[in-house]
Formats: structure tokens, sequence, C-alpha cells
């Protein structure tokens, strides 16, 4: 029988699957024993994050190739760009789950602790001589005196940065969608050094926390949210600028047409997210 | 390309065609082996923990062992028996049901199943480490679950693979419904399981992300120093209460939502006659799904919250049984004054509309906040919620699995054999579990290997009934392998009073189902 010209593409047998699940179960293996102090545990992480590396890069591969021989007609290209949304949506909860904690300590239980509510302070058989709010490290003032990152120095500087990489990524698509491949090329890799300085200058806050202000992961409930929220924020947008490089590299094969180039708008999806989670951040992490 | 013929295509021969498939029935298949050996390792551990409490005292198991199996028949049983048996479940009939030639995201699809040996396997290697298994009860509660030794990451990451898996699978699920109807099939056409799990698929999306940062949350306060939920460093061990169970209480209606849909396919079959009310089902299982968003500190009355709080998750609790209450009553109108015939499938889902009620008209009891303050953490709480997802979840699955399974292999299943089991099943699990009423409003705390004597006769009798309800699976197991093997032929329609797309196929049905859409009118 013949493969009518628009039937829906089911892929055949695929190794992929199986060994994306033995890679990330040797990474979180490595990771799990690297926490508990065993010898072989970093080398083992490396190692399955080595091979998640090779199955992205293999599984994308193929992805791309089946694209290009014509094998996914509109409705494949539908579930895609749905599973994509899909996707960001549940990365929208896992950030919200972070958020929550952060309103929950400095709205709720950050006041509680301080007598709030109750009329009678909850921490007075033990601590008596807490009265901070926030910043907070807590009554027992864990990981030392610290001091905190001001909103208008980098993180704004971070925010116009982010906000302009949305835009070059913008031009970048109406570009592609006039078929004017060298803009679109040029606008991405803006966008690409937009996305690493952020992270550069991120890299270079952090270090500062760390070594000057003695702001770090343990800094009680501020540091924990702080360091949590921009971390994960920051690994998404490392994340991000490594697609964006990839679709770059894709765009300057002049792989994508005007009218086919959904690897394209999934990131450009995923970078938008990441820039609306930092507007968040920036708001209610710096500002406030 | 070589790989551009795709389909027309039988399976793959050898076994490594169950490693790589990409096809939905084998997917199905293989979710459906994997939950039924979950429930089998998760219910040996339900025997030893009600072996344990046949008598006052400490007769077998040391308390760490004890708690430690309840911690892990729970998770076993949630994330591993009952979440995987109902996406083996969609992923068998969700393509037949909406005339699909297979699930959108296929190569996803062999993914989302193949996380899940390997993270259960890793949960369970933890009772194997230094410290044994997790002890601190499914939920996981600091300061305690952190107490946990070397074990501790390995089951943190065991259930991020499993959430991982459950994210990818829901996100193929929804796809799969909003993207791959037949032409005609539109949205209000559709059987109810399908619409079901599309509700369900979407709370999993909502919610497992953030039980994902919650046991984050644990790592690092674990490992990393953080103090999120110790308020030394200015955090609250509450917190984590909130956020796990804002996952947790719209986890329980993915463990119940499919159900409904199963219920709702079965009833009209043996009743002859179509579904009572199909539009409210649909506007009944939304709106189940919304408030299962607002209800979570429910679970929490007895924490110290304000009472504005308790008040609020009280009333918004109270309403969910209006919906619920709307199921109830329709499926009970589909039954009445039908040509009703009880085969197997049939009793199994009228047993989970009596018993699944029971366990709702208890959880209306708990959902009054000040009488929760004496049921909280008893046994009361343990009857409720085996109710609603022993009698409820499972016995739908159980439906589910009689009524479809003769479509699946082409055989029938011994009908003798499987009437025997919903009676053995269903007297025992009564037996099992109704005690435990009487035993939690008397007191006796959950979770705790050990009781005061006032508690011994009920609890034997609660044990004999587990004992029974235990071994009477093992019937389960063997009218389906007997299936499997052999056996009446069956027809494609299977039950005469059988409607819908799938049975339309034949039975076994083609290796790919729609590779043309059928026209739906
Ligand atoms: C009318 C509907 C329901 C109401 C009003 C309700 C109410 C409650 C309440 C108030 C609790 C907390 C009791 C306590 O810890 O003190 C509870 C516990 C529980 N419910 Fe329900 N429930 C309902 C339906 C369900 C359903 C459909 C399921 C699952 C299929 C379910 C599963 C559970 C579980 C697993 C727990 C115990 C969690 C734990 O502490 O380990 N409930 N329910
Ligand atoms: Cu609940």
């Amino acid at each position: 029988m013949t493969h009518s010209a628009d039937a829906y593409y089911v892929p055949h047998s695929s190794y992929l699957p199986i060994i994306a699940s033995i890679a990330l179960t040797v990474s979180v293996v490595g990771a799990a024993c690297w926490f508990n102090g065993t010898a072989s545990g970093p080398m083992t992480f490396y190692i399955g994050l080595a091979m998640v590396l090779a199955m992205l890069f293999g599984w994308f591969n193929t992805v791309v190739k089946e694209n290009l021989c014509g094998l996914y007609n509109a409705q494949v290209d539908r579930s895609f760009r749905q599973g994509m949304m899909w996707f960001i949506f549940s990365e929208v909860m896992f950030f919200a789950a972070f958020f929550g904690a952060l309103f929950y300590a400095r709205v709720l239980s950050v006041p509680w602790l301080l007598g709030d509510a109750t009329g009678l302070a909850t921490h007075l058989f033990l601590w008596q001589d807490y009265n901070e709010y926030w910043p907070t490290n807590g009554p027992a003032n864990a990981g030392g005196d610290f001091q905190t990152i001001g909103a208008w120095g980098i993180p704004a500087l971070n925010t116009t940065l982010l906000l302009a990489s949305g835009i070059t990524l913008t031009l970048s698509h109406h570009a592609l969608k006039a078929a004017d491949n060298a803009r679109t090329v040029w606008w991405l890799i803006a966008t690409v050094a937009l996305g690493s300085v952020f992270l550069g200058f991120q890299a270079y806050e952090y270090i500062h926390a760390y070594q000057d202000l003695n702001l770090t992961l343990a800094s009680g409930v501020y540091g924990s949210t702080f360091f949590m929220l921009t971390g994960f924020h920051g690994f998404h947008v490392a994340l991000g600028t490594a697609m964006l490089i990839v679709i770059t590299i894709r765009a300057a094969r002049r792989h994508f047409t005007p009218d086919n180039h959904f690897a394209f708008e999934g990131v450009a999806w995923y970078w938008h997210f990441v820039d609306v989670v930092w507007l968040g951040l920036f708001i209610f992490v710096y500002v406030l | 390309m070589s790989t551009a013929t795709a389909d027309h295509h039988g399976p793959a021969r050898g076994l490594m065609r169950w490693v790589t498939t990409t096809n939905h029935k084998d997917i199905g298949s293989l979710y459906l082996l994997f939950a039924l050996i979950m429930f089998l390792i998760g219910g040996a551990m339900a025997m030893v923990i009600r072996a344990e409490l046949f008598q006052p005292g400490l007769q077998l198991v040391d308390p760490q062992f004890f708690n430690s199996m309840t911690t892990v028949h729970a998770l076993l049983m949630i994330f591993g028996a009952v979440m995987p048996a109902f996406t083996g479940l969609a992923n068998w009939l969700i393509p037949m049901q909406i005339g699909a030639p297979d699930m959108a995201l296929p190569r996803l699809n062999n993914f989302s199943f193949w996380l899940l040996p390997f993270a259960f396997t890793m949960l369970l290697s933890t009772f194997f480490m230094n410290g044994g298994g997790p002890a601190s009860g499914w939920t996981l509660y600091p300061p305690l679950s952190l107490q946990m030794d070397a074990g501790f990451p390995f089951m943190i990451f065991a259930i991020h693979l499993a959430g991982i898996s459950s994210i990818m699978g829901s996100i193929n699920v929804i796809v799969t419904i909003l993207n791959m109807r037949a032409p005609g099939m539109t949205l209000m056409k559709m059987p109810l399981f399908v619409w079901t799990w599309l509700i369900t698929a979407y709370l999993l999306i909502a919610t497992m992300p953030v039980l994902a940062g919650a046991v984050t949350m644990l790592l690092t306060d674990k490992f990393a120093g953080t103090s999120f939920f110790s308020a030394a460093g200015g955090g609250d061990p509450v917190m984590y209460q909130h956020i796990f169970w804002f996952f947790g209480h719209p986890e329980v209606y993915i463990l119940i939502l499919p159900a409904f849909g199963i219920v709702s396919a079965i009833l009209p079959t043996f009743a002859r006659k179509p579904l009572f009310g199909y539009s409210s089902m649909v506007y009944a299982t939304a709106s189940i799904a919304f408030l299962s968003f607002i209800v979570w500190a429910h679970h929490m009355f007895t924490v110290g919250m304000p009472v504005v709080g308790e008040l609020f998750f009280m009333y918004a609790t109270m309403m969910i049984a209006v919906p619920t209450g709307v199921k109830v009553f329709n499926w009970i109108s589909t039954m009445w004054r039908g040509s009703m015939t009880f085969e197997t499938p049939m009793l199994f889902a009228v047993g989970f509309i009596i018993m699944f009620t029971i366990g709702g008209f208890s959880g209306l009891m708990l959902s009054i906040a000040p009488a929760d303050f004496q049921y909280h953490d008893t046994y009361f709480v343990v009857a409720h919620f085996h109710y609603v997802l022993v009698t409820g979840a499972i016995y739908s699955i159980m439906a589910a699995v009689y009524y479809w399974l003769p479509k699946w292999t082409g055989h029938m299943y011994d009908e003798r054999l499987g009437k025997l089991h919903f009676w053995i099943s269903t007297i025992s699990v009564n037996v099992l579990f109704f005690p435990q009423h009487f035993l939690g409003l008397a007191g006796m705390p959950r979770r705790i290997p050990d009781y005061s004597v006032q508690f011994a006769d009920w609890n034997m009798i609660s044990s004999l009934g587990g004992f029974v309800f235990g071994l009477s699976q093992l019937m389960f197991v063997w009218i389906i392998f007997k299936a499997i093997r052999g056996g009446r032929k069956a027809t494609d329609q299977v039950w005469e009073g059988a409607q819908g797309l799938e049975w339309t196929l034949s039975s076994p049905p083609p290796y790919h189902s729609f590779n043309q859409p059928p026209t739906v009118r």
C-alpha cells in the first residue's frame, strides 16, 4: 500500500526514547550519589549529562531530517505547536511553586513568626530578639549577616537586555516571514548575544553576592527564594540561549521557510516565556 | 529516507518491539502491565501492614520498616499503579474512540512509559540503602522526611522522573484529543472517557510541576542549606504542606476523573440506554477540576490556620459534593428502567457507584472543619480514601479491563471467574475497610504499627478482609492471563449494547487503528 500524501506521520519504532530514559536515569543517579558524597557521583552525573546531550542531539536531528523530507503535514505541525504550548504551561506552574513559596513567606509566615495575626509573637520562647521583616534570614540568622542586591543596578540592566532580546527575536521572525534570510540570521545573532550578556551579568552578580555580600543559598528564606528563583530562571535562559543558537544555525542553513518554521516559533515562545518570568522576578524579588 | 514508509506495518519482531515501539496499543499494554506489577508489589506491602496490625503489639516488623511500608505502599499505588493504569487505558482507548491513527506524539509516548520502570526501580532500591526506604508517609512532610538517610535523593529523583513521565504523557493526551479527532467528532460528541482524560491531563500538567517544585525544595533544604521549610531560617514547615496539597488535592481527582469516564462508558452498555445527562457530566467534570484547585487546605485543618482559612476551605470543599452528586444522579438515572444485565464490567461499575459514594460521604464528613479535628490522622481518613481509591479508582480500572479486554485480545474472559472475582473482592474489601471507619472514630491513629487493646477486634477483622482481598486479586491476574492465551472468540461489537468507534474495529483491532479517519455523524 502506498502512503497517502496527507497521512499523519507515525514514526517507526525508535531507540531514542529508551536511550533518553537511560540517560536521564544515569544523570539523576549520579546526582543522587553526589549529594550523598559518594566519590563516583560527579563522574556518573557528567556521563549521564553527556548522554542526555547526545540523545537530544540525535532526537532533534531525526526530527529535523523528517521535517526536511516533508513527512510532517499541517496536522503534525499543529501537534508540535500544541505540545510546545502545554510544555511551557507546565514550566509556568513549576515557577509558580517557587513564586508561591516567596509570597507565602513574605505575606504570611514571616509576619506570623513576628507575632502577627495572633497578636502573640510565636518566636518569643526560642528567639526573643527576632524582629526583622524582609529581607530576613530568620531568627537563627541562618548563614550569617548578609546584604541584598539592589534592583536598579545590574538587575535593571538585565531587564532591558531581556526585553531588547524579545524585540530582536520578533524582528527576526518578521524577517523570516518576509523571506529575508540574512536579516533573520542577524537578528537571531543579536538575540543570542543579548541572552549571553544577560547570563554573564547574572554570573557576575552571583559571584558578587557570594564573595562580597555573604548572600548565599544558605542565607535563610531570603537567600533560598532569591537563588532558587533566579537560579532556575538563569538555567532556563541558558537553555533558551542554546536553543536560539541551534535555530540560528538552522536558519543560516536555510531550514526555515516563511510558512514552515515551527522550531523557530517554538523557541521564540520559550524565549518570551523566560522573558515574562524575569519580569515577575524583577518586580517581586528585586524591586519590592 | 528509509523511514518514510511509516504506516501499514505490523509490529516489529522480538523483545525489542516493546522497547522501541511507538504504537499506542503496545505502549498501552506496557503501561497496563507495569501498573499490574506495581499493584502486586504495593499489595504485598499492604499485606505486611495488615499482618503487623493483626494484633496489638509489635510482632513482625520494626516500626521504621512499618512506616516505610505505609509510605511506599501509597507511592506505588498512586504513582505506580493507578496513574499508569489510567494512562495505559488512555493509550489504548483514546485514539480508537476519537478515530485517530495513533497518539499525536508517538516517540514521546514511548519515552513517557519507559521512564517509569527506571523511576520505580530507583524508588524501591532505597530499601537496600543505609537507613532504608522513605518512612515519612507519602506526603513527605518536613522535617520528618528530611531525616531519611542515603535513600533520600534517590527517592526525590524517582519522583522527578515519574513526574516528567506524567507531564509528557499528559501533553500527549491533550494534543491527541484536541488535534487528532476524526472529522465530525466535535468536542461534545466525545465519549466521556475522552472528556475526563482531557481534564485529567490538564490537572496533571498544572500540578505535577508544583510537586516537582516542592520536592526540589526538600532536596535543597537537605543538601544545599536552604531554609524553605525551617523556621530558624525564616521559612515554615507548613509552607511545604500548602505547596504539597496544592498538588495533592487535584491529584486525588486525577485518580478519579478517568474512573468517572469509564463508568459512564460501561453503564449505558449494560443498561441499554444512552447516558443520562451527557452535557451535565461534562460540565460537572470541569467544575470538579476547577474546584479541586481551591480546596487543598482541607488536608491541613488541624495545622493552625487562621479561622477565615478554615472556613473558606471548608465551604469550598463541600461545594465539590454538588458536581459529584450530579454525576451519581446521572449514573443512577442511566440505569433507571434500563434493561440491565450484570456481566462482570457492569458489576464492578455498579459496585463503584455504591462504594465510591460511601467514600464521598465520609469525605463530606471530613470536610467539616470542626469535625475533622477529631477525624484527622485517624483510621477514618484511611477508610475514606480507600473507599474512593480502591472501590473507586481500582474498581473502575478492573471494570475497564473486563469491559475492553475482549476488544484488545479478541477473546472473551471467563465470565464465571470474573463474577466470582467481583463478589469475593467486594465482600472482602468491605470487611477490610468498613471497620476502619469505627476504628478511626474511636481514635485509632494512622501510620502507627501498634495500638491499644480496645482496637484489637476490628483490626483483626480488617486484616482478615485484607488477606482475602489481597489473595483474590491473584484471580484477576489469572483471568487476564487466560483471556490473553485464548478463550471464546469475541465479536467486533463484543457487548450487544456497546456504542462508540472502538467497537466498529475488529477484535483485536488492527495494529494501526484508523488509517483513514472514520466519519462521525
Ligand atoms: C466528595 C468528595 C470528597 C471530599 C469532600 C473529600 C474530603 C477529604 C478531606 C477533608 C480529607 C482530609 C482528611 C484529613 O486528613 O483529616 C480527605 C483526605 C483524602 N482524600 Fe478525600 N474527599 C473527597 C473525595 C476524594 C476522592 C474522589 C479521592 C480520590 C480518589 C480522595 C482521596 C483522598 C485521600 C488520598 C486523602 C488522604 C490524604 C492523606 O492524608 O494521605 N478523596 N478527603
Ligand atoms: Cu483533598
